[in-house]
């Protein structure tokens, strides 16, 4: 589907918890052709600081309307974070690969999403397509307070558990460490990831040595977004490839870490 | 009410005839492809590939870019296909744009590649121009030949006895004297100067004490360095009677006139194309605005009509 360089009203812009954003803006174009994984590349503001857009996953679609959740982490998002409902933004998208789940899984088996913190935000979309086959969502964060979008997993019918790293809900410990606890008791057909490097990388071992196939999807510091500048290359098997537009989703087996 | 004029925005620049002046950098708009579903390429003034070397490169160590103030820095290190599968696989779409495709060259080893691969490109009437980037800053070498002004004359020379292509010559503005190497440029045949590539940079995440590019080190480009290049625009036209093709940090169509008025007979767009791919098709509205409300003809009205400052 081909991406489109819009400008467009926000419809929301509001603080969902913590440093966690919501961001909605309406665009027909991308709603339409939008799959889970991709992503919208947003210029924040017109100034030259931040000069790059920044790369956000699609979260979600309804109609016209384009769903994105995002952290406030440095000044490009806190930019966002400033802009208000009604305001214009220039957005590129969708961008990117997307999961490839009608074909993902090789066997009979569970669909396992693992979520590392701000990760639920593509999974959540790709959960919805899913939404007949009942996956099992496995969502980590530092702690209680920062695990988001339980509410909406619940209402698609998804079987979820937690993991924070103090133990304050769910699991004690790691997602990737529950994901191998999980994987002990159910029988899984595919792994889909999103999250921080090092847990993506522990699913793609884990999902290696259960001989389980694994979709993840990747970050990379972008500058075009569109495959142009080769600046956001990860090695793989075939050599380096760009996240923005050979992924961000890559088949676990096919990286090197 | 006086009457506008419709402004002639055509230029030729050695054999290569542009319909307008605005032209995209080589390595920030890769092999035209990727922006095809983002802009109308067929509007442009014409395309710079990203530069191909002998053989492919898989190019640095990620990271390779990072964003600075007003501006980003790159270490890509020239991942290319190589100049065979360039011919094979990249220049077919461009072929078929109708917009003139000018293919950056440089090499990896040894100044005779860039002899071989102007003999590869010679043959194929869409390539309207070759550039040679003898100032890439991502190669590792201790010293650009675009650093050294007799290098520069003696490859500049070699290329010029195999090719009657357009041959523009891409400068580093890493360098005490821009005249100096430009000029060497111009005595050895080049049609045209390119300047200029990125500025040598570098830096630091102070919380993980290590640099940002995987590489190191990298080449500063975007608005941060434009004034910059502005300056070795004006102190190159003020040396020399060949066309400049101006870039570094334009971003719209006043920083573009910048480079007009200091002495570019073309510009190029680099970096801008990530932040809005549309840049370069509304500067050549915004230059065509400008241009009629100065009653301005012909570009040639506008190269290098800079005046002093009155008081
Ligand atoms: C395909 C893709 C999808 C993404 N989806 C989401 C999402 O849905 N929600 C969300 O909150 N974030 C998402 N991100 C990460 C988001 O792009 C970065 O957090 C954001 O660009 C940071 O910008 P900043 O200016 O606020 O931070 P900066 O000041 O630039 O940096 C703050 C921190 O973020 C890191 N960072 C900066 N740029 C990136 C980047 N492009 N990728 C990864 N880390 C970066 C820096 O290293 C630093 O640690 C995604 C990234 C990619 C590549
Ligand atoms: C990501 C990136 C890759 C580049 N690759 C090349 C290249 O392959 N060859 C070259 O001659 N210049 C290359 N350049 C330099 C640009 O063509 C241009 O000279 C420079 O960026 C200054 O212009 P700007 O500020 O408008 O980007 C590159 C620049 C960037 C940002
Ligand atoms: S960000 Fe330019 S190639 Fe991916």
């Amino acid at each position: 589907m081909p991406a489109a360089q819009i400008k467009t009203k926000i419809i929301t812009n509001r603080r969902l918890k913590a440093n966690y954003w919501h961001l909605e803006f309406e665009s027909g174009l991308i709603a339409r052709s939008a799959r889970p994984g991709q992503f919208v590349n947003i210029r924040v503001n017109d100034l030259l600081e931040p000069l790059l857009r920044r790369p956000l996953s699609i979260h979600g679609v309804k109609g016209a309307r384009v769903k994105v959740i995002y952290e406030v982490l440095g000044k490009g998002t806190q930019a966002l974070s400033q802009r208000k409902s009604g305001e214009f933004l220039d957005i590129i998208g969708p961008l990117g690969n997307g999961f490839d789940y009608p074909s993902a899984a090789k066997s009979k088996g569970k669909y396992i999403l693992v979520a590392g913190g701000m990760g639920v935000a593509p999974l959540l979309f790709l959960a919805e397509k899913l939404k007949t086959l009942k996956p099992l969502v496995l969502i980590g964060a530092r702690a209680k307070e920062l695990i988001i979008c339980t509410p909406e997993f619940k209402a698609l019918g998804a079987e979820i558990k937690l993991a924070t790293d103090d133990g304050s809900a769910g699991f004690n410990g790691r997602v990737t460490q529950l994901l191998e606890i999980e994987l002990k008791q159910t029988r899984a057909a595919v792994i889909f990831a999103c999250g921080p490097h090092p847990m993506l990388k522990a699913a793609a071992q884990i999902a290696a040595s259960s001989q389980l196939p694994a979709q993840l999807s990747l970050e990379a510091h972008m500058a075009c977004g569109i495959g142009a500048c080769l600046g956001c290359v990860v090695s793989t098997k075939d050599g380096y490839k760009s996240v923005c537009k050979d992924g961000p989703v890559f088949s676990g087996q096919d990286l090197i870490w | 009410m006086v009457k506008k004029i419709k402004p002639n925005l055509s230029v030729k620049i050695g054999k290569l005839e542009m319909k307008n002046p605005v032209m995209v950098a080589s390595g920030t708009f890769g092999y035209a492809a990727e922006f095809r579903e983002l802009m109308d390429l067929k509007k442009l003034g014409a395309i710079v590939t990203k530069t191909i070397t002998l053989k492919g490169r898989q190019g640095n160590l990620p990271p390779r870019t990072c964003e600075t103030p007003a501006g980003m820095l790159n270490s890509i290190g020239l991942e290319n296909p190589g100049i065979d599968r360039f011919i094979g696989e990249k220049l077919v779409f461009l072929k078929k744009l109708g917009v003139p495709v000018i293919v950056s060259i440089a090499a990896e080893n040894n100044p005779e590649e860039f002899i071989t691969l102007a003999n590869k490109l010679n043959g194929f009437m869409e390539i309207a121009a070759i550039e040679l980037n003898i100032s890439c800053p991502n190669l590792q070498k201790d010293k650009l030949i675009s650093q050294d002004p007799r290098a520069t004359f003696a490859l500049v020379e070699a290329v010029r006895r195999v090719t009657e292509k357009c041959l523009i010559v891409k400068l580093s503005p890493n360098v005490s004297s821009i005249t100096e190497i430009a000029l060497s440029a111009v005595q050895a045949g080049a049609d045209a100067l390119a300047l200029i590539n990125t500025l040598g940079g570098m830096c630091i995440d102070v919380n993980k004490q290590t640099p940002k590019l995987g590489a190191w080190v990298g080449g500063l480009s975007g608005p941060a360095i434009r004034p910059v290049a502005v300056k070795m625009v004006w102190e190159v036209y003020n040396k020399t009677k060949v066309p400049i093709i101006g870039m570094g940090g334009i971003i719209d169509v006043s920083s573009a006139l910048e480079f007009f008025l200091a002495g570019a007979a073309a510009i190029s767009v680099g970096t801008a194309n990530f932040v809005n791919p549309r840049a370069s098709l509304e500067i050549i509205t915004g230059l065509e605005r400008y241009m009629a409300e100065h009653n301005l003809q012909n570009l040639s009205a506008l190269t290098g009509k800079l005046k002093a400052c009155k008081n």
